[in-house]
């Protein structure tokens, strides 16, 4: 399902228009964009929660040549699920 | 940030929603979500990540505890994985 998709599933579900729904889903994910960017965490229960992680610079090495390279500090996204979407996801029918 | 202050950002930024609905229509959306992913199918939001249904194979583990062996039974994960525009506005 893409971004599109889940809008018109939205409308169909909530009888708003296809518009109006559209709006909705934006401002959901740039209020969840936005909040990422200021590195607070987001929990929506049921469905999952979204932390941020720091990692500081260090010495890697590229795998195929065996050189050290410097990697630098980085930030990255960590979605945990929440226990009802893990429960219904697993439950195979 | 929670569901609760989602719906508040809907209420001032979109307008024309009473409180309760806006509650309602976020709930809607969160369902949706949750349903496309409890029928095994991918959700791929462009510009802020893809959230994937992965089957996994049984494996053979152990638990951490005790030592013993034990099998971990196949089942459904769900993954996310943020999508490049994001984690460079992220890291910029």
């Amino acid at each position: 399902m893409t971004k599109s998709e889940l809008i018109e599933a939205v409308a169909a579900r909530s009888n708003l228009p296809k518009k109006r729904a559209e709006e909705v889903v934006n401002c959901i994910f740039s209020s969840l964009t936005e909040s990422l960017l200021r590195e607070e965490r987001i929990e929506i229960r049921g469905f999952g929660s979204f932390s941020i992680k720091s990692y500081r610079p260090y010495k890697g090495r590229n795998p195929k040549t065996g050189d050290t390279v410097s990697v630098r500090a980085k930030k990255s996204i960590h979605f945990k699920v929440g226990k009802e979407l893990k429960e219904r996801v697993n439950d195979v029918d | 940030m929670t569901k609760a202050e989602i719906a508040e950002a809907i209420y001032s930024h979109l307008g024309g929603f009473s409180k309760r609905e806006t509650a309602d229509i976020v709930d809607i959306v969160f369902d949706t979500m949750k349903d496309t992913l409890a029928r095994g199918e991918n959700l791929k939001i462009s510009g802020f990540g893809s959230f994937l249904a992965r089957d996994k194979h049984a494996r053979r583990g152990r638990n951490p505890q005790t030592g013993s062996e034990i099998t971990i039974t196949a089942r459904r994960v769900v993954t996310f994985k943020l999508s490049q525009v994001l984690k460079k506005r992220i890291n910029g």
